[in-house]
């Protein structure tokens, strides 16, 4: 019996509709929401605009249109698009992978801590100190700063069941498919985040103090522009905040059929990411101005970003106003649909990945997947040191795991093997909007550069000085460790054999067939 | 809010999601391409999914 007759065709998005909430869905995460204010805020208020549209324009959409084409063009998940490319590069693809393995165990927690806000929210259990609620009573963390031992196996119930919960339900959505599970968890909730997070913002703009928050948001501080670091640091957004580089974007590409627009809806993904970044900005500063004015204190010595601003600040927000329980359901429910859609994405990356690599059925990979990274989830995350090993093992992978793969897939892909004008032509070939060749130098210099240069600052910064005042030792293995892990990790999965079907997949060809006669055979 | 953070705001607001706007205005006036290059819609050998061996 043939392979034809074997197999499936390769599942793909119903439509334009159903791939850009998806890929929106990706992209618009935990950290448009508690990342970009604050880092707007410490970088030049208004005056950081201009960085960051640049960085959205030179890099940002670049490199989320080098992901669409290597994932429309070479039909798979990273390993199998990057193997198309040149066969060794399957062990860059599987970097990716194990980016998306390291942050999935940890992004479930959050999600489920988010989860459980939702619910306190209803009775603002967390009383009249939220930070004493949230890292004493809902986390019950370890006092790392003295005899405690800095990783423990004291299981936490409040933070264990919710997150076994997530895990259950991204398993569900990834085991109904592409269509049935991603696609549609995404057309609900999308839709649902602008919704409840539009009507989040308009109730916070409505607040006494909401003015003064957004001054301090706006207020340019120009001299910024000439700080090196306000530039990296806009660059820095950009580049997480777009879910790129680390294999999400290729892999859904990658389920688009072949004759679809990927420029035109890249631009729709782009801007929606950003345009509710802005959304966040609006929201969140107008939130912090009126428990500044309630608290007689200045905006920025609250906790303006990060775990401290989903959890701390903002139920003291919420506490503090009026029909606040409502309010805080807004917010955490906001955070539960922008961190699950993220997570079905992340998480999808493995999955096609193993389905690819082992022949396995989405059933099987998804069962393997859920099995063995919910275990690992549970053990490392729900314990009275979760917090602690996610703040590092966060930190890490994120600046220097994916900051690494993107460096590694602009060298490769345009410099190495010169690939760069065949992806351009795949583009433009299928697209409404036309790529010029200004995008050659966005991929081959302003990106790998910029990236470069934020690299090698993290580096030195953590060679210096220990992350978060850390046990260095600890660091070592939990922070250095989770690099170690990933290239290990990579070279493994790699070094088995692939069992999956391997034919060539490149569609159009490349370089353009001109002759008829060789037209009629390529139409074949 | 001073004037200055006031025209900040608007900027951004004005750049970012007229830039939303007009992107899906774009796609919504030309969805798809009415010219592709020859083959690319029923190969069902390129199409086809992976081979099964987890039974």
């Amino acid at each position: 019996m043939s392979a034809d007759n074997q197999t499936a065709p390769r599942e793909q998005f119903t439509g334009q509709v159903g791939f850009i909430l998806s890929a929106i869905g990706s992209a618009v995460g935990l950290g448009n929401i508690w990342r970009f204010p604050g880092v707007a805020y410490e970088n030049g208020g208004g005056a950081f605009l201009v960085p960051y549209l640049i960085a959205l324009l030179t890099a940002g959409i670049p490199i989320l249109f080098l992901d669409y084409a290597i994932g429309h063009r070479f039909r798979g998940g990273a390993p199998q698009a990057f193997r198309r490319i040149k066969g060794w590069l399957e062990s860059l693809g599987w970097f990716q992978v194990m980016i998306c393995i390291v942050i999935a165990v940890y992004y479930a927690a959050v999600v489920a801590w988010a989860a459980s806000f939702f619910v306190y929210s209803f009775g603002l259990d967390w009383g009249d100190d939220p930070q004493a609620f949230f890292f004493g009573e809902h986390l019950q963390l370890a006092d790392v700063g003295g005899a405690d031992p800095w990783l423990t196996f004291d299981f936490v119930a409040a933070v264990l069941i919710p997150l076994v919960l997530v895990w259950v339900v991204v398993i569900a959505v990834l085991a109904a498919g592409v269509v049935k599970g991603v696609q549609r968890a995404n057309i609900v909730f999308i839709p649902l985040l602008l919704v409840a997070f539009g009507a989040l913002v308009v109730r916070a703009l409505t607040l006494d103090g909401a003015a003064e928050g957004l001054n301090a948001l706006f207020t340019p501080q120009w001299d910024a522009l000439g700080d090196p670091d306000v530039w990296i640091a806009a660059y820095g957004q950009i580049f997480f905040s777009l879910s790129v580089a680390f294999g999400i974007m290729i892999t859904y590409a990658s389920y688009r059929r072949r004759r679809s627009n990927m420029t035109g809806p890249g631009l729709v993904v782009a801007f929606s990411n950003s345009g509710f970044e802005m959304l966040a900005g609006l929201g969140v500063f107008s939130a912090l101005g009126f428990l500044a004015l309630e608290q007689g204190v200045g905006v920025g010595e609250l906790g303006i970003a990060g775990v401290g601003l989903a959890f701390v600040t903002f139920p003291a927000i919420v506490s503090e106003m009026p029909a606040g329980a409502l309010f805080g359901a807004l917010f955490f429910g906001s955070l539960v649909m922008a961190g699950f859609t993220s997570l079905v994405s992340i998480l999808q990356v493995v999955s096609a990945a193993l389905q690819e690599k082992f022949a396995l059925s989405r059933t099987a990979a998804v069962l393997w997947l859920g099995g063995v990274l919910g275990t690992v989830s549970v053990v490392g995350f729900s314990t009275t040191t979760g917090l602690i090993l996610l703040d590092t093992v966060d930190y890490w992978v994120n600046n220097m795991g994916i900051v690494a793969s993107a460096i590694l897939m602009c060298v490769f892909v345009v410099w190495v093997y010169r690939r760069a004008p065949e992806l351009r032509y795949h583009l433009n070939a299928v697209s409404t909007t036309q790529l010029g060749a200004w995008w050659y130098a966005c991929v081959g210099a302003i990106i790998p550069v910029m990236l470069g240069i934020m690299l090698v600052q993290t580096i030195l910064i953590r060679i210096d000085e220990p992350y978060g005042d850390y046990d260095e030792t600890y660091l070592l293995y939990a922070g250095w460790g989770t690099v170690a892990l990933l290239v290990v990790g990579a070279i493994v999965f790699w070094a088995f054999r692939w069992r999956g079907p391997d034919l060539p997949r490149a569609w159009p060809p490349y370089p353009p067939v001109e002759d008829p006669a060789v037209r009629k055979e390529a139409s074949r | 809010m001073s004037t200055t953070a006031i025209i900040m705001m608007v900027v951004a607001l004005l750049v970012v999601w007229g830039g939303l706007t007009l992107a899906i205005m774009a796609l919504r006036s030309k969805p798809e391409r009415t010219d592709f290059p020859p083959g690319g819609v029923d190969d069902h050998r390129e199409d086809m999914g992976i081979i099964e061996h987890d039974t």
